[in-house]
């Protein structure tokens, strides 16, 4: 909502408050001021001219060699690129010396030759945008009243020498949406009265009655309607006044019978149509709701096809206007109109709205009925426009006001207690200050002992509970005012197991190089089910923005991916990434998605890279593969943990492995395969997901202390010889299985394929490691271990040991 | 004899004088010193004197044989000192060349904020609640004291998956989750961040998905004081002593009283400039106290009990805090964007 600041004070003494105090005394209220604009500012030399003479420039077509009068001794040349520029005109001229808006200077000039003394206007050169400016002059300059005095200064003359606050208005503050609206709140933050506009109520004899009928087939959707005929009007522009108020409220003026509509709706909140009464088609105002198909060309010359949604006016045949969203072209006011049939009307915000979005049609009034008007206005908004008129385009206003009323305006009452109001607050008002508030709003209540019942006005439909003039009643007295506590009970914050486990994941895996990401829930289609580990069905949004995101993820993979790819193309070589995020596994199309809270991570680049000790080493499936295990051991579950090969689409078949938690698969590590590298453009990724909720819950044993070996160990080396196809972490198993109760440790220290090892065969080399925590082991002990070992492993995987 | 244990002496001295390394030293204590060696040499011939001559001679070979012993040490102790410099110097680095410095990753910045906010508030007696992503219709609007078509849907243009399904468009269901969990009886005292989806097209302002921490108080006695005192301890925490708060009502259908708040530019001041626009205040943040309504929809006598919520935005946080200029940013993951917030604050 744009508030002229001068129009304001038509209703409100705003003596001694300023612009800029209204805009924070408002804003402090509740009601946002968005920015303040000065129109006139920085303008000068701007004044009416006389174009006494328009001919073609002798050395350009397009532009007219003009002379001007501008009440000064002589009139002066100037040249002029506007199309519609004419002898007889009344113009705004920049003299040499004017500024205009973005600090332009005006200065005597020669244009191909000629003499130019300044420049004539259009409206947007003095700072209108083209939405406000009259259509008949928005691609010249404009044209003012015949009557227009040559040499008077433009700004005043345009109410340019105002200030228009953008009020930024919530959605329950409708009452706003209208001048008189914004004069009681300014009232109830300055404690000042409001003036209503006088409405005298002359009348010719004829009766609007005998012109028109009205049948409202559906009352929910419209509880009142009511209409005034104004008669032998003459169409024509608007006095400027009333132009340069509506162009400042951001309304571009018609004619005068339109502009008084749009006038009465700032000024009143009411929306208001004109129709043209003889185009009406009939003698009688039919209001229900549309037929399935049933068209209608709105004044924008747009053909709707409506449906049983839409609520209409009609003439008792066909549609004339969408109720509430826009009128018809068809019964439209034009220049040879000469009775007018004024609708005021309250429509059920509903309906409005619903029209209003099926024809993506917002306007100034859909808008207003959707949030909500003051029933109790439609009345006197109207008898207000239809005097407007008929002051304006010199009409006759018949007797009386048809109408179709099944309106019930129930007073609506608030009790409350100011015990009650002080503990919610937190505050320690008396009874006289809460009363002194309440007047200020100009509400009217009855006050015993310490219990209210407050009356609120029809135009603020937003207040109806005690909850909501505590709420006055604060922000009046003034927020800042409330005293600054804290709740006064006794209670103990901190982490679930699980958050606190999390947070010591991301610990973890920051320490070990990787950074944390965040990527999108929402995917495509073609994404959504890359690197899931479970297959399901897409989840969809209806309405979605993009296809990029338009479907549920089952894998963080993909978003890593396309972040690793984003770097790469960056030239960022080295990029080591992981994010805790959820996926959803559809339960049904109607049911909430299973969101499960997994963990992946994409590695590329040099892990070590020191370049000038001449040590660089690149991420491969082992470096991800021992992050995890640093993870598993820090979470407790590397007991629990196991690997085995394994398969997924998009990765490696050759290196790829599942992670089982307790035997069961909970997610994988690999490196993306030459599809994948393709599609992502990418090379040399490696990647891990982790179902991160079922990790988590896992039990684990407390930390509890282990003590300090006391006696040797002993350690012995094996190589064994083996098939290719046998996998390390088989053999380890088997030995630990084998040397259960004395063997400690049993690790890899070498890999080897080649000379010395039959073909098809290789060699792996392990440190076992003996222990007896109560004494220390004999080598014989260590020599029927071992042997048990090496049977074992023979029997096992035919492993022999390496000579 | 004395001639001779003063020529042995001087002898002796220059020798070790002369000596150039511990081998050397070695050598002469040997010869000098030893078994075999001159001193004990003439003390051993010591009983072919005089009787009245030996005290005199013993104690001359005793002083020569300490003398020299001393040199040895003396000299012994300063080659190797030369000799241990000599190694150092010898294994001397060039220590302006770079460490080698491990990678270490870090928190995305949106997360680091979070943390932030909730260790605050773990502070002050609150949990971490959380919820899912799809909401139904009912806990992300209904229970919320926004029925359908309710104009406050307007605010909030949202992901359907369904008619009833959709990408939570605040983090405000679990509010209503943990009430209906809680059967009626307070005290809560929670703070839900989370994922949040709007139908917006993502440019340097707007993204369809973004970060928003809840906190929802609700007890017997809860007071607006209790918000503002709560909102002002979040405020200062967060973005400085410095700043100063200004509490302006608004409206959300879920509070009533509503209002939001805006801390002091810190750009200029308060002044007013191109980042506050002019006002010399930004807003951070909206709250209210809870609605009746949605204190009895989720099971609680509104009567007896009150509360307050709040809710503030981590992108717009984190934009304020480290002068970011681009919502996108959070969402690329550019390590040279993340990095940035390895550092301390
Ligand atoms: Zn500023």
């Amino acid at each position: 909502m744009l508030v002229s600041y001068k129009w304001l004070q038509s209703y409100i003494d705003l003596d001694g408050i300023t612009p800029s105090d209204l805009a924070e005394k408002l804003t402090k209220a509740g009601i946002e001021v968005d920015g303040i604009e000065m129109p006139g500012e920085g303008l000068k030399n701007l004044i009416v001219g006389h174009v006494l003479k328009s001919e073609k420039h002798p050395n350009a077509d397009k532009l007219n060699r003009c002379l001007v009068d501008l009440g000064e001794e002589e009139p002066v040349q100037i040249i002029c690129g506007a199309p519609n520029v004419a002898a007889g005109q009344k113009v705004i001229v920049a003299k040499p010396g004017a500024r205009l808006p973005g600090n332009i200077k005006i200065k005597r000039s020669k244009i191909r030759g000629e003499v130019s003394n300044g420049m004539i206007c259009s409206l947007q050169e003095i700072g209108f945008t083209t939405k406000v400016v009259p259509k008949d002059y928005a691609d010249g300059i404009y044209v003012l009243p015949e009557e227009s005095e040559v040499g008077t200064e433009i700004v005043p003359l345009f109410n340019m020498d105002d200030a228009i606050l953008d009020l930024d208005l919530t959605a329950n503050r409708a009452d706003c949406m209208s001048m008189i609206g914004v004069a009681y709140e300014v009232g109830a933050i300055l404690n000042r009265q409001v003036k209503l506009p006088e409405i005298k109520g002359r009348t010719s004899a004829e009766r609007a009655s005998d012109y028109i009928h009205l049948k409202v087939e559906t009352p929910q959707d419209n509880p009142l309607y009511t209409a005034k005929i104004i008669k032998n009007v003459k169409i024509g522009p608007s006095p400027l006044w009333l132009q340069t108020r509506l162009m400042a409220s951001g309304i571009r003026p018609h004619n005068n019978v339109v502009d008084v509509t749009n006038y009465i709706l700032l000024e009143y909140g009411q929306p208001l149509h004109a129709f043209d009464y003889d185009r009406f088609g009939s003698k009688e105002v039919v209001v229900r709701r549309a037929k399935r198909d049933e068209k209608l060309t709105t004044l924008d010359d747009v053909e709707r096809t409506l449906t049983e949604d839409h609520l209409v006016i009609t003439n008792g045949i066909k549609p004339v206007a969408l109720a509430g969203v826009m009128g018809g072209a068809d019964s439209e006011v034009q220049t040879d109109t000469k009775t007018v049939l004024l609708e005021s009307a309250y429509f059920n915000g509903t309906v409005v709205r619903k029209a209003s979005r099926d024809h993506g049609l917002r306007s100034e009034s859909s808008s207003r009925f959707e949030k909500g008007i003051d029933p109790n206005r439609v009345r006197e908004a109207a008898e207000r426009a239809a005097e407007l008129i008929a002051e304006l385009a010199g009409g006759e206003v018949l007797e009386g006001m048809v109408e179709a009323d099944s309106l019930t305006i129930e007073p609506v009452k608030i009790d409350f207690e100011l015990g009650k109001l002080n503990k919610r607050i937190g505050t320690n008002l008396f009874v006289d200050d809460v009363e002194k508030i309440i007047k200020r709003l100009q509400f009217s209540y009855q006050v015993n002992g310490e219990s209210f019942t407050v009356t609120v006005p029809s135009r603020r439909w937003d207040i109806r509970l005690p909850e909501d003039m505590y709420e006055e009643i604060a922000r009046l007295y003034g927020y800042d005012h409330i005293p600054k506590t804290l709740p006064m009970d006794v209670s103990f914050g901190g982490l679930t197991p699980y958050q606190k486990k999390r947070r010591i994941v991301r610990t973890c895996l920051e320490g070990l190089g990787l950074m944390q990401s965040i990527t999108y829930s929402l995917t495509s289609e073609e994404k959504y089910s890359q690197f899931a580990m479970e297959k399901a069905d897409p989840i969809e949004l209806a309405n979605p923005m993009s296809e990029a995101h338009s479907v549920l993820r089952l894998s963080l993979v993909p978003h890593l991916l396309d972040a690793v790819s984003y770097n790469l193309a960056r030239k960022n070589k080295t990029v080591f990434l992981y994010e805790i995020g959820s996926v959803f596994y559809s339960k049904g199309k109607n049911c909430q998605p299973e969101e499960r809270e997994h963990l992946a991570g994409a590695m590329t680049g040099l892990y070590v890279d020191h370049p000038w000790q001449g040590k660089k080493e690149p991420v491969d499936f082992y470096t991800v593969k021992g992050i995890l295990d640093v993870l598993f051991e820090k979470l407790s579950v590397s007991r629990f943990i196991t690997y085995e090969k394994g398969q997924l689409d998009g990765l490696h078949p050759g290196q790829t492995a599942n992670i089982l938690l307790d035997g069961k698969v909970i997610g994988f590590v690999g490196k993306i395969n030459p599809d994948m590298e393709k599609w992502y453009d990418v090379k040399d990724v490696f990647v891990f997901e982790l179902h991160l909720g079922e990790l988590l819950m896992k039990e684990t044993d407390e930390l509890l202390y282990t003590s300090i070996p006391k006696f040797p160990s002993i350690s012995r080396d094996i190589a064994l010889i083996v098939d290719r196809e046998i996998s390390a972490g088989d053999l380890q198993r088997t030995i630990q299985d084998a040397g259960k109760d004395l063997l400690k440790e049993v690790k890899v220290f070498d890999v080897y394929e080649g000379e010395n090892v039959p073909a098809g065969k290789k060699s792996i080399a392990f440190t076992l490691t003996y222990y007896d925590p109560e004494r220390t082991l004999t080598d014989e002990e260590v020599v029927v271990e071992h042997e048990k070992i090496l049977t074992a492993v023979k029997d096992a995987h035919g492993a022999e040991l390496r000579k | 004899m004395k001639e001779r244990l003063e020529q042995l002496r001087k002898e002796a001295l220059e020798h070790i004088e002369g000596a150039k390394d511990l081998k050397e030293i070695q050598q002469i204590r040997i010869t000098y010193l030893g078994k075999k060696g001159p001193i004990t040499d003439i003390l051993r011939g010591m009983k072919n004197l005089a009787p009245e001559e030996r005290p005199k001679i013993g104690a001359l070979a005793n002083e020569v044989r300490e003398t020299i012993t001393e040199k040895i040490e003396k000299k012994w102790k300063e080659l190797e000192q030369a000799a241990i410099q000599r190694k150092l110097a010898e294994e001397s680095i060039d220590v302006t060349l770079p460490g080698r410095k491990m990678t270490v990753g870090n928190r995305h910045p949106l997360t680091r904020v979070i943390e932030e906010v909730e260790d605050l508030f773990i502070g002050l007696g609150y949990t971490v609640a959380e919820g899912p992503e799809v909401e139904t219709d009912y806990y992300n609007f209904e229970a919320l004291n926004i029925p359908k078509d309710h104009p406050a849907r307007d605010m909030q243009d949202s992901f359907y998956i369904t008619n009833d399904l959709l990408m939570r468009t605040q983090t405000s269901p679990v509010q209503a989750r943990t009430m209906e969990k809680a059967k009626g009886k307070g005290p809560i005292k929670i703070i839900c961040p989370g994922k949040t989806f709007r139908r917006d097209n993502d440019d340097a302002t707007h993204s369809h998905q973004f970060m928003q921490i809840e906190g929802l108080v609700v007890d017997e006695n809860i007071r607006m004081s209790d918000l503002y005192g709560t909102l002002e301890y979040f405020a200062k925490k967060i973005f400085g002593n410095d700043r100063q708060i200004r509490l302006r009502p608004s409206f959300f259908p879920f509070t009533e009283p509503s209002l939001e708040m805006d801390i002091s530019c810190k750009i200029c001041g308060g002044k007013g400039c191109h980042v506050c626009k002019g006002s010399g205040w930004i807003e951070i943040l909206g709250a209210g106290m809870v609605h009746p309504n949605v204190l009895r929809m989720n099971g609680f006598d509104p009567e007896k009990y009150s509360g307050f919520a709040f809710g503030v935005g981590v992108e717009r946080i984190a934009m304020l805090k480290y002068g970011i200029d681009d919502i996108r940013h959070f969402y690329t993951n550019d390590v040279r964007f993340l990095h940035q917030f390895f550092q301390k604050d």
